[in-house]
């Protein structure tokens, strides 16, 4: 059971699509203005890839190599589909609001990344456990992202306003930036310093190392 | 004539697709260690886009809107559900074309592009395109506008960022943010940067 814990909670923050993998960040960006668009695009997601791994592990001895790109992605395709459908019929106006970003899941990387990486080469149970762990682990970015700019940016959370706005006679003044693009870009950047300098073993090898001078040699 | 350009400017700069919807990003902040290979991708994911959103959008008007089907006698026909997997499929399908045929014709340019090709199957910023000109409903001349503009933008995008980051590796950067944080930051900066634009009147 050990084993399918591990590929249940590795990706959460050891190797997190995300911040190591550099997966699936386009629509973790998008979408995280608002925390309950985020909510349902994690769960889009995870339905997602739980079901695309599941199904392409089933198949992977009948699937020929040459075509396998191919292949994922009509079942990608598929169950992208079938979600967005779904959406549009339970949830029309936050489906409004995740705008194309549904229908991208299919070209979202976690999904093609981990169908490659895993479930081609693994049976279906772990392959299913792994999608499951991914998502999660993508969900926690995205859930992380969409806390501090819906807060910070509208003093509120899930719509109840949790901060009093200055307009409407309180003292916050809202942070436009953080409603804006590059307030996810910087929020991702300083995420990833905080997991890495939490586990140090993700940090990567600068390309060239600066040499320390002491003043002492310079004379 | 004037709507068109205004157009073209917008996608190239206010509403570009790398900066402003986060679209490519992940080949975006893989492959821009280089700019010589930035300009390589940027060049495929400009011809891609050109030819893949104005056929996508053809598909859209003449063969999935409702009643799109009026042409052939059908009609109270919607084919809607089925655009996501036909779009992935034209783009697949062209990137594979496109792959044969510069690598027939244009041996030269094939090995320039050969490596990026693929790769741009599963770009974002290629669907993306078509999901935003199908929704907007563009006209043939306009998606023709826009598939282009769109390219430009995100190569000019990716190709900046090239540059920024050959400077970069020279600095010295705090452990944690080493390699993709600093990435992260950067971008965030070009993308406040590119804000700038949405002020132009046009």
């Amino acid at each position: 059971m050990s084993v399918d814990k591990r590929i249940v909670l590795d990706p959460l923050v050891d190797t997190n699509p995300i911040t190591l993998q550099m997966l699936g960040i386009c629509s973790a960006l998008a979408v995280t203005t608002s925390l309950a668009a985020s909510l349902l695009m994690c769960l889009a997601l995870t339905a997602v890839l739980v079901a695309s791994n599941a199904s392409i592990s089933l198949i992977r001895k009948q699937i020929p190599t040459n075509i396998r790109i191919i292949v994922q992605m009509t079942i990608i395709a598929s169950l992208v589909i079938v979600v967005d459908q779904l959406l549009r019929a339970y949830a029309f106006d936050l489906s409004k609001r995740l705008s194309v970003f549904v229908g991208l899941i299919i070209t979202n990387c976690i999904v093609m990344g981990r169908a490659e990486a895993f479930a081609m080469k693994n049976p279906v149970i772990p392959s299913m456990l792994d999608g499951l762990g991914n998502a999660l682990g993508y969900s926690l970015v995205l859930i992380v992202v969409a806390v501090i700019r819906e807060f910070f940016g509208t003093g509120g959370l899930l719509g109840y306003q949790l901060l009093p706005k200055v307009t409407e006679g309180g003292w916050y003044y809202p942070n436009g930036l953080m409603m804006l693009a590059p307030s996810a870009f910087f929020i991702i950047g300083l995420m990833i310093w905080v997991f890495r300098t939490w586990k140090p073993a993700q940090v990567e090898k600068p390309e060239y190392r600066i040499s320390h001078v002491h003043r002492t040699e310079l004379s | 004539m004037d709507d068109l350009f205004t157009l073209f400017i917008q996608v190239v700069f206010v509403e570009n697709l790398a900066l402003s919807f986060f679209l490519g990003m992940c080949t975006f902040l893989a492959v821009s260690k280089k700019v010589e290979t930035a300009i390589g991708l940027g060049a495929a994911v400009i011809v891609v886009q050109a030819l893949t959103v104005p056929i996508n959008n053809m598909i859209f008007q003449y063969l999935l809107k409702p009643d799109a089907l009026e042409w052939a006698g059908i009609t109270g026909v919607n084919l809607e559900f089925l655009g996501l997997i036909s779009y992935i499929g034209v783009s697949a399908a062209l990137v594979q074309i496109l792959e044969m045929t510069l690598d027939k014709f244009f041996p030269a340019l094939y090995h320039a592009l050969g490596i990026f090709l693929p790769l741009i199957t599963v770009n974002c910023a290629i669907l993306g395109g078509t999901l935003f000109v199908v929704r907007r409903d563009y006209d043939f001349v306009q998606s023709v506008v826009y598939g282009v503009g769109s390219g430009l933008g995100w190569a000019l995008a990716i190709v900046l960022l090239a540059g920024l980051r050959e400077k970069l590796k020279y600095s010295d950067v705090p452990d944690g943010l080493q390699g993709l944080g600093i990435t992260f930051i950067t971008v965030g900066l070009m993308s406040m940067a590119f804000m700038l634009f949405g002020g132009i009147q046009l």
